[in-house]
């Protein structure tokens, strides 16, 4: 297998890293509006925290597409 | 029939000189004026012309007073909820930064394409975001040894660190604290990237099917543009999030350096 081909073939592996990373994204709200709909009262004041763990979670599923970048237009 | 052109969702992110100053140089160093810069120079003179609508004094503001008292309370309150006490002499920076990423966000999602323009997002360069994550974690760095000094370290040995880990976890502190500017960088830097490529390659779809016949036009075309004007909205969320996000962080790392903990 040549070199560009397999570049390519690694980038589109990749791509899973980035539909594993929406499973995260979404546990985060989820458990956030689980929770907030068991204590409403509570939610408001939780909200920046919520936004932090998106954010991880968000950077974990682009560094596999910054690999997959790296793959395709860099190596 | 129209051959399908080739998709290069990349050429939006070329950096071109302007004005034919492609040549200009100080030092050895181009300083050409770029429609990258141009475009910071765009953000600018929008956000001041925002600020400057909207510092009026009435008891009873109006909609562009209200809007921008939004804004400064809003960054307000999230200095005070993550910086705690002390936090309040960072409300300019955390103010300026936050806007200033917002509205480069949010200038680079603008329709102009229909007047024939082409909207240029420069935090979608991880030069740009990087530099905007080495400047906050300077601040950060510079806080924390002014304030405490070699007690800073501290910082790394979190409370209730039993002292048969006393090897192990600074270690793993200082990596994950050294990390920090290039994931405050990187995450931006990403988002917008990801964002506009995708919308690049919808709308390469909707051109080439609609000139491979009518069947794929309307088959491919039409769903294909639907999704672009969702992705547009969920792009405007996105660049407000990332601007969010990037203020936030900052304010928490901030907190660390004041209190260190």
């Amino acid at each position: 297998m040549d070199a560009e081909a397999a570049k390519l073939i690694g980038a589109g592996l990749a791509a899973i890293g980035a539909g594993v990373a929406a499973l995260g994204v979404g546990n985060v709200f989820g458990s956030f509006l689980e929770s907030a709909l068991r204590n409403p009262g509570a939610a408001d004041g939780q909200q920046g925290r919520l936004f932090i763990g998106f954010a991880a979670a968000e950077l974990l599923g682009l560094l596999a597409f910054v690999v997959a970048m790296i793959l395709i237009f860099v190596a | 029939m129209a051959e399908s052109g080739k998709i290069d969702p990349m050429h939006q992110f070329a950096i071109e000189p302007l004005f034919g100053t492609d040549q200009l140089a100080i030092g050895g160093y181009n300083i050409a004026f770029t429609n990258s810069a141009l475009w910071m120079v765009i953000t600018v003179v929008v956000l001041w012309v925002f600020m400057l609508g909207g510092m009026k004094r009435d008891l009873v503001p109006g909609r562009w007073q209200a809007a921008v008292e939004s804004m400064t309370g809003f960054i307000a309150k999230l200095t005070d909820d993550n910086i705690g006490k002390g936090g309040r002499k960072y409300v300019p920076y955390i103010f300026s930064l936050f806007m200033f990423i917002l509205f480069a966000n949010l200038l680079g999602l603008l329709p102009i394409g229909l007047f024939g323009l082409h909207p240029f997002t420069f935090t979608s360069h991880f030069t740009v975001t990087g530099v905007l994550a080495v400047l906050s974690f300077s601040i950060v760095l510079i806080v924390g040894f002014w304030k405490h000094k070699l007690h800073f370290f501290s910082l790394f040995v979190p409370q209730g660190t039993p002292l048969w880990l006393i090897w192990l976890i600074p270690v793993i502190e200082l990596v994950s604290f050294m990390v920090r500017p290039f994931s405050l960088g990187l995450r931006l830097f990403v988002a917008m990237i990801a964002g506009h490529i995708l919308l690049k390659v919808l709308a390469g779809f909707v051109i080439n099917s609609s000139n491979a016949g009518l069947l794929p036009g309307l088959g491919v075309g039409i769903p294909s543009f639907v999704l672009m004007v969702g992705i547009s909205a969920l792009e405007i969320l996105v660049a407000a999030i990332q601007a969010y996000v990037f203020a936030l962080l900052t304010s928490l790392y901030l907190h660390d350096a004041e209190h260190l903990h």
